[in-house]
């Protein structure tokens, strides 16, 4: 029998692992602890270089290592440039294929796959002249054929294209989309393997920038029959732009690598692009600042502050093609047949202090529905250059004239869909209203699809945050938004004079009197104000210092083949 | 026990079939459906896509449909990832879920087990009153909390851990999110370590052995610790669920491509088969995962064998 250890003062103490426990104990911790650090190994890689090249441009120094890492934001849903939709997919498509036409790093539209074109003189014919050096990345040629090929898979309803209907211009393509023709009707063809027809039902002068959308881009057509849906798997697919697909992580990565059959790969810089799917934007933010990211897709909302002080030069913050409003819905009351309560609403917000106070990331404040775009000069309404008291003053009188006061109120219910951001913008929008005209506004938020159904019904919205990205840097992307026949026309205006104007400016070749049409189409809806203007978008990024060749556009589109690292 | 096993078996596949309707009718009844974007579909296009994924179909129909690919393994095409199918992403999504919860889990016993008995065999000492007061600290403040903290100190200050992602898959990604899935863990746990222990420690049996003189090693390691560690396992059942739901959150704040974050999205998305699948996914797991326990119980507890 062993023989107990001698009885110490602390109870439960005569364990003889008084000693052994500790010693044991931090022994388990020592090793532990070790285990830990040598999984971490030492600190974390980043973008180092070791040497430079010298070169690019004004002689400063390359990175040795031309690695980009990249955020996008959210998972692409399809890497199918046909059935693609959403910011990420067009994202990463960019650098992935190559369309007819192309775009600079400040928008302007260049050649891409097309080296030059001639348009008819009636606007509907264009040709397109494609390069002799185009290559896909397995080595063969990019050939007329594969963008008939790829515009008839976009039209074709067995493709489930959900944004075909962009291609509408184009003739026969709604016919087609709709199933009642066959997509060898549609109106494209090449006469040889280097000349590419388009033939449209009306001009469009815009054709140019939608031929940059991902729907017209080619597709390599025996990848497509031989793979079907799986084409687009690391491995299988093949691209005709600057880099192609080395791997794919769902929720977690993307690799791409450098083409070097791409007609330009001389002067791409980038070897590797990392693409990272990060929903939260504060989870991005913090990996921006570790130095995992070189590029951010957003920065989170109330961090603003933070980072312009820490960050200020790294904060990219640019105009976008976007407009944020609030719709009012015509159909039912208040807001039916109530022109003046409409622009009173509208007078009433003091957009300075919206863009200021609220979201004050730079956005500016609307007056007007279309954004600066190319071409076309916006339209405001006259009390636009009015100061707030005399249009608070204006307002109130037309809000009485409208039947209301502060013994009978407007009660009115303002919808977005739940988010920080639009909940600040919809309070401030509410108390300004209330300290002008005494509006009662009730604030309701719904989850984001229920949300676009609610808005799409149109059975209960009264006051409902909206907002439109444009597709192409053209008037017309935000024009037609507002046509009665359109869907997404959240607010139900129908004014016949607003469609024959809009309906007109599309026949209209003659660039000045289209631009002209839509202004006027851009008064009229002013005028009757179904929808109150807030503020035009701004894109915003953070990028590192080394990342060099990044400029920013109205469309905020980036190739990253116009990027290289410098040595840091 | 094999008798045991097969009634387990037999009973899980009601619960099963019940799981999977109930899901089938709750995210269906959700407002929104997967094909609703901000730029709306025109009719036909809609309607196309509706055919294509057998929406319109009347709804026992497409119920039936789902159960027998079901049984042939085929979990159906994600709505909203479209190059995949659901199959493909729980298989890429579960591994690292796995490693994830598994390690945290493994993590948490190993540690909670091992402070809590530390503190009943000090019961009462400075050593004890820092081990709880440690484990309250751990249960009161969320993951949420402490995710974003560690990251800023390990990751964005000190640089020595990465602040998110998988990388190349390499084990410095899933330290900093074991260790907050973990710490929960460690603390409830080492509390319920502590206190059965305290409680078996005074237990006659355990007396009985001190009087014989047994070494007290032998005592605490091969007679104590058996049943101090009765609650813990019955504790691992609810304690698997939080990890599992616990992991939700710690995937979308390091960015991990694991079910949880397959989870929440396919929901935001109205991704039905991929949210059926998940939840048929976790339904068997969490099944066959009670049934471990239970055999476990039995072999920890002889007076409890079947």
């Amino acid at each position: 029998m062993r023989r107990r250890r001698p009885h110490h003062h602390r109870p439960f103490c005569h364990c003889p692992f008084h000693h052994e426990i500790r010693g044991r104990y931090a022994r388990a911790c020592i090793v532990f602890t070790l285990v830990l650090f040598a999984a971490c190994g030492g600190p974390v890689e980043n973008n180092d270089s070791v040497g430079g090249l010298v070169g690019g441009v004004a002689g400063t120094e390359l990175a040795e290592r031309q690695v980009l890492h990249k955020g996008i934001g959210a998972e692409p849903q399809t890497l199918d440039p046909h059935r693609a939709e959403g910011v990420p997919s067009a994202n990463i498509l960019r650098d992935l294929f190559e369309g007819l036409v192309s775009e600079a790093p400040n928008g302007t539209l260049i050649p891409g796959a097309a080296q030059r074109w001639t348009i008819s003189p009636d606007g509907k014919t264009y040709t397109f002249f494609l390069r002799e050096d185009g290559r896909w990345s397995n080595g063969d040629p990019v050939t007329a054929a594969d963008f008939v090929y790829g515009l008839r898979r976009s039209v074709d309803p067995n493709t489930l294209s959900q944004y075909s209907s962009i291609l509408y211009p184009i003739e026969n393509a709604e016919a087609i989309v709709l199933g009642q023709l066959p997509p060898d009707k549609l109106g494209v063809s090449a006469p040889d393997s280097l000349t590419f027809v388009i033939r449209l039902h009306a001009p469009a002068p815009y054709l140019l920038g939608l031929l940059t959308h991902s729907t017209a881009y080619p597709v390599h057509a025996p990848t497509v029959e031989l793979h079907g849906r799986r084409f687009v798997r690391p491995g299988n697919l093949v691209s005709n732009g600057a880099y192609r697909l080395d791997e794919w992580v769902v929720q977690s990565r993307m690799k791409l690598v450098r083409n070097e059959k791409y007609r330009d790969d001389a002067n791409t810089t980038i070897d590797v692009v990392y693409l990272y799917p990060i929903e939260n934007a504060d989870a991005e933010l913090k990996r921006y600042r570790a130095s995992e990211l070189d590029i951010t897709e957003g920065i989170p909302y109330q961090q603003l502050t933070w980072i312009r002080a820490h960050l200020g030069d790294e904060f990219r913050v640019s105009p976008y093609l976007g407009s944020y409003y609030f719709g009012l819905n015509v159909t039912r009351p208040p807001f039916k047949d109530s022109p003046k309560l409409r622009q009173a609403l509208a007078m009433a917000i003091d957009r300075d202090i919206i863009t200021m106070r609220i979201t004050g990331a730079g956005e500016i404040a609307a007056y007007g529905w279309v954004p600066p775009v190319a071409n076309y000069q916006g339209q405001q309404p006259e009390w636009a250059q009015w100061t707030q008291e005399r249009r608070n003053e204006e307002a109130r009188r037309l809000y009485r004239e409208a039947g209301y006061s502060t013994s009978k109120p407007l009660e009115v219910e303002i919808m977005y869909n739940t988010s920080e951001n639009h909940k600040r913008v919809s309070i401030a929008i509410a108390s300004m209203w209330k300290q002008v005209l005494g509006v009662k506004a009730r604030l309701a938020n719904q989850e984001w699809k229920v949300f676009l159904e609610t808005r799409k019904r149109k059975e209960k919205t009264e006051v409902f945050r909206d907002g439109w990205i444009g597709d192409y840097n053209d008037a017309f992307s935000f024009a037609q938004l507002m046509h009665s026949a359109n869907e997404l026309n959240g607010s139900g205006w129908v004014n016949p004079a607003y469609d024959a104007l809009v309906d007109a400016a599309t026949l209209e070749s003659d660039m000045l009197k289209r631009a002209a049409l839509m202004q006027e189409a851009e008064r009229l809806l002013l005028a009757d104000m179904p929808i109150i203007p807030i503020y035009f978008y701004v894109s915003k990024h953070l990028v590192k210092p080394w990342v060099g060749g990044y400029q920013s556009n109205i469309m905020d589109h980036h190739y990253s083949k116009n990027f290289y690292i410098l040595k840091h | 026990m094999l008798n045991f096993a097969i009634r387990r078996f037999l009973g899980a596949i009601p619960t099963l079939l019940i799981l999977i309707g109930l899901a089938f009718i709750l995210i269906r009844l959700a407002p929104g459906g997967p094909f609703d974007a901000e730029k709306q579909l025109s009719p036909e296009i809609e309607a196309n896509l509706r055919l294509a994924y057998h929406l319109d179909e009347p709804l026992y129909r497409q119920f039936g449909r789902y159960l027998g690919n079901l049984l042939r393994g085929d979990f159906g095409p994600s709505f909203q990832y479209r190059d995949f199918s659901v199959t493909e992403l729980i298989r890429s999504g579960f591994p690292v879920s796995l490693r994830l919860g598994g390690l945290a889990m493994l993590l948490g016993l190993v540690v909670g087990i091992f402070a809590g008995s530390i503190a009943a065999l000090r019961q009462n000492t400075l050593t004890d009153y820092a081990v709880m007061t440690a484990s309250m600290t751990g249960i009161s403040i969320p993951n949420f909390v402490m995710a974003p903290v560690l990251i800023l100190l390990f990751a964005v200050h000190l640089n020595w851990l990465p602040a998110g992602g998988l990388g190349d898959g390499d084990f410095r990604h899933l330290v900093l999110p074991i260790i907050v899935l973990a710490l929960p863990q460690i603390a409830y746990i080492a509390r319920l370590t502590r206190g059965s222990m305290i409680e078996v420690l005074r237990s006659d049996y355990i007396r009985t052995a001190r009087a014989q003189g047994l070494p007290e090693r032998t005592i605490i390691i091969r007679h104590a610790l058996k049943p101090a560690l009765l609650p813990v396992v019955s504790y691992l059942g609810p304690a698997t669920a939080a990890v599992i739901t616990g992991s939700v959150v710690i995937e979308q704040i390091f960015g991990l491509p694991g079910l949880g974050r397959y989870f929440v999205q396919g929901a935001l998305n109205r991704d039905y088969t991929l949210v059926m699948g998940v939840v048929v996914f976790y339904g068997i797991l969490i099944i066959s995962f009670n049934f471990i326990v239970d055999v476990v119980y039995g072999y920890l507890d002889p007076r409890q064998k079947r």
